[in-house]
């Protein structure tokens, strides 16, 4: 049994993820966690699979998409990835006039803080720049120093910050 | 209970500004409502949502003015449970709310993205109507306790992109309104 990730990207037209999975379920692989969207027209596809198809096989099955336009990868992972439990556990919100570097620097307070960053977005609409990053933060993170400093190195951008609890509904 | 609004000034269609505008992210400082200006500022609040399609609640710092003041109507929604018709207060703040749920929202000032945004679906909300100054409760749900809460929050200098739910609660818009039939034309 083998874990291999999957990256498809181009630009995008229908069936690119019917072909990417038929394929992937004509080598045996099972896919497992994926995330699948359009980044300004370009689709991109990050999928992790598992089965027993080695990385030239999958390859190979992958082939036809990759000989039309589309960038293919396929790498060997570990099964289980020796990394802590990270749950998010807030919400960090920014949005502001689009520049260069405010991913940069406001996901560097977020690991300057111990955090871990385990999904981010961004969109650019027009003039507007939105970056929403869920993050977990520790227990031993002051959650308030953390917010007066996303809130300052914000102001220094020029653009707007919040640092907020996610909610999760237990039913 | 009813809501009753003394006459307006006749409004003025004012441009709707966009975000990043800064006045959107500052808080608006609280307004006499019998200063004639202010009266002004409500009623272009109110001419300027009638004429922009589907819009249902407008604030000042939506048309540059930071103060706390807005307007909401949410009257024909389909998604309105109670409706007060048309709302306009200013120094209006949430002074109860219960009963949170997700829901997606868009803005004039953010016109190309959706979110969604968890609000209460039970709210009182306290302010003062413009002319008279009178203290006013409105005590509502569904559709309506989210319009105004948009625009309290509006007012506070926060948008509804300060409270999407998750990393993946923000949409690119895909349905937009035509504007209404010009009954001139």
């Amino acid at each position: 049994m083998s874990s291999l990730a999957v990256t498809v990207v181009g630009h995008d037209r229908p069936g690119i993820i019917a072909a990417a999975a038929d394929a992937l379920a004509g080598c045996g692989m099972n896919l497992e966690d994926s995330s699948m969207t359009l980044l300004r027209g370009h689709f991109a596809m990050t999928l992790v699979c598992a089965g027993d198809a080695t990385v030239d096989e999958v390859r190979a099955a992958l082939a036809p998409l990759a000989s039309s336009g589309l960038d293919v990868a396929v790498r060997a992972v570990a099964p289980d990835p020796d990394v802590p439990s990270t749950t998010a556990n807030h919400l960090v919100t920014v949005y502001g006039a689009d520049r260069l570097g405010i991913v940069a620097r406001l996901v560097g307070v977020v690991a300057e803080a111990g955090a871990n960053v385990t999904d981010l977005t961004t969109r650019l609409s027009g003039d507007l720049y939105v970056l929403l990053a869920e993050v977990a933060l520790p227990d031993e993170t002051d959650a308030d120093a953390l917010r007066d400093r996303l809130a300052a190195v914000g102001n220094d951008l020029g653009v707007e910050v919040t640092l907020r609890p996610l909610e999760n509904d237990e039913l | 209970m009813s809501f009753e609004l003394s006459t307006l000034p006749t409004g003025r269609v004012r441009e709707v500004v966009r975000a990043p505008a800064h006045v959107l992210a500052t808080p608006g400082p609280d307004v006499d409502p019998t200063d004639p200006e202010v009266l002004q500022l409500c009623a272009d609040l109110v001419a300027t949502m009638r004429v922009s399609p589907g819009c249902v609640g407008l604030a000042a710092p939506q048309v540059g003015v930071s103060a706390q003041a807005f307007c909401v109507d949410v009257t024909d929604h389909p998604k309105t449970r109670t409706a007060h018709g048309l709302v306009v207060l200013v120094n209006a703040r949430v002074v109860e709310s219960s009963r949170n749920e997700r829901a997606r929202e868009g803005c004039m000032s953010v016109p190309d993205l959706t979110g969604d945004v968890k609000r209460a679906s039970r709210v009182t909300v306290r302010g003062l109507l413009p002319g008279s100054g009178a203290e006013t409760e409105v005590v509502t749900d569904a559709f309506e306790a989210r319009a105004l809460q948009h625009e309290i929050d509006h007012c506070a200098g926060l948008l509804f992109l300060d409270r999407v739910a998750g990393a993946h609660a923000l949409h690119a818009r895909q349905v937009y309104l035509d504007a209404p039939a010009d009954p001139s034309a």
